[in-house]
């Protein structure tokens, strides 16, 4: 174990590029979900078919596949992103689909009437989304969500394969350091993702109590 | 019977055909309806009569046809068909409240947030409304704490709330426990009598009696009868409406 206080700083720079990109693309992504989840209940048709096209694609596409396109057609078409950049563009393109899935089944979980009485006291689509459906949706939504931000935080784990130094970049300097000790380096790793991946769990679960009081 | 003039009608329905991919489920239905006019819907289910209620704020689209409410065509979407839902009010079968929200939220929602009242000036008519419906007593509390008639109540004060021209009312009173109706029908009643133009679907015989003007039965997608409560419960022309009245009557 002593390989892992001993190297505690080379950890701990793994650990905030980790959670640097977790939250970066949570803050871009969520939005972005809400956006793609309106866009696929919207009255519009290509709104909708847009919407399900870019969600199928690439939530049916390897996050991986999704960096290697990144990595080699971008610079094909004459742009190349910073290699922290590229992840988060990544990571953010492959999981908003699942945030926007996420509520739209939540959405889909309010009773179709609401959104009838929205509309049928002059509320427009966006008002009736917005004031109306996602409020009530919200309840239902956060658990799924925090699955979808759990799923994300490993996944930041496919951008130390492209240049960018997360906390499986520091087990993998460290195994081949060490390799006595790669079991120690490891479970180090894993160490560090549960630090952020348990309270979430638990903040689901509660959320999920307390809702389940209230309603 | 007298039928309002052309120019006089504030709802006219002209030749409207709607289908759920094979079933017809409006054929050819025209209808007009004057201001202040109580008109109550009735019919077997499946008759049609919920989807011409909804069809006229356009929750259910028609296939041709026309809906005219003041002179203005029903446009098919964007902002001015929320103008002109805003102009019509609806009650529905199941209340639908707005679950997140208190009731004086419920009823004060529109007014701020379509006809862009001020918080305290939607409030103050809100508390009115509530008054008149009887449940100003109930205003802090959410939804689902009120028993069925007083959220039927509250939904009544909150398509009031909007001012409407008209009113849909589609089977208000068809989820109700039996001894929570009356509270639901006075309501109407009263509304009936200041003169608010009605469409009722129902089958309450006791309020199409005491307030309606008109009573039009529906079957299979058409209108089959369209004359006066005492006329159409007393002396029913058609077989199919003569067979409805049978069974409901012995019901």
């Amino acid at each position: 174990m002593g390989v892992i206080s001993g190297n505690l700083p080379l950890y701990l720079q793994g650990f905030g590029t980790t959670l640097f990109l977790l939250l970066i693309t949570t803050v871009i992504a969520l939005p972005l979900g809400v956006v793609i989840a309106a866009m696929r209940i919207s009255p519009i048709a290509s709104l909708r078919t847009s919407a399900a096209v870019y969600t199928e694609v690439l939530r049916n596409t390897p996050l991986t596949l999704v960096f290697f396109f990144e990595a080699f057609v971008l610079p094909k078409l004459g742009t190349r992103l910073d290699f922290e950049v590229g992840a988060i563009v990544a990571l953010t393109l492959y999981t908003a689909p699942f945030f926007a899935e996420a509520i739209r089944s939540g959405i889909n979980s309010v009773p179709v009437g609401q959104a009838e009485a929205a509309r049928s006291i002059g509320l427009g689509f966006t008002q009736t989304v917005m004031l109306v459906v996602l409020p009530q949706a919200i309840r239902s939504v956060i658990p799924p969500l925090v699955n979808v931000i759990i799923a994300l935080t490993k996944n930041t784990s496919v951008a130390s394969g492209f240049f960018v130094f997360t906390l499986v970049s520091a087990g993998q300097r460290l195994a081949s350091a060490n390799g006595d000790q790669v079991i120690a380096v490891l479970v180090g790793v894993a160490v560090f993702y549960v630090i952020i991946t348990i309270p979430l769990g638990r903040f689901a679960d509660w959320f999920e109590k307390r809702v389940a009081v209230t309603r | 019977m007298g039928q309002p003039a052309q120019t006089d009608s504030l709802l006219v329905i002209e030749r409207v055909n709607k289908h759920f991919g094979a079933l017809h489920v409006l054929k050819e239905v025209s209808l007009r309806v004057a201001p202040g006019e109580v008109v109550v819907v009735i019919g077997p289910s499946g008759s049609g009569k919920s989807t011409l209620c909804r069809a006229i704020n356009r929750l259910e689209t028609i296939d041709d046809g026309t809906i005219t409410i003041d002179g203005a065509e029903i446009p098919s979407e964007g902002a001015g068909l929320a103008t002109l839902r805003a102009d019509v009010g609806m009650v529905f079968q199941s209340f639908n409240l707005f679950a997140h929200l208190t009731v004086l939220e419920n009823v004060t929602l529109g007014p701020i947030k379509v006809r862009k009242l001020s918080k305290a000036a939607a409030e103050e008519r809100a508390l009115v409304l509530l008054n008149r419906v009887g449940v100003a007593n109930q205003a802090q509390k959410h939804p689902a704490q009120l028993s069925g008639g007083q959220q039927q109540r509250v939904a009544i004060a909150r398509a009031l709330a909007m001012e409407p021209k008209l009113m849909l009312f589609d089977e208000p009173t068809s989820a109700l426990d039996p001894e929570m109706i009356n509270e639901v029908l006075d309501v109407m009643i009263g509304l009936a009598k200041d003169g608010m133009t009605m469409i009722v679907v129902t089958h309450e015989m006791g309020f199409a009696r005491k307030a309606a003007h008109r009573v039009v039965f529906m079957a299979d997608g058409e209108i089959v009868e369209d004359t006066t409560p005492s006329e159409f419960f007393d002396r029913p022309n058609s077989p199919r409406a003569k067979e409805f009245l049978s069974k409901i009557l012995t019901g």
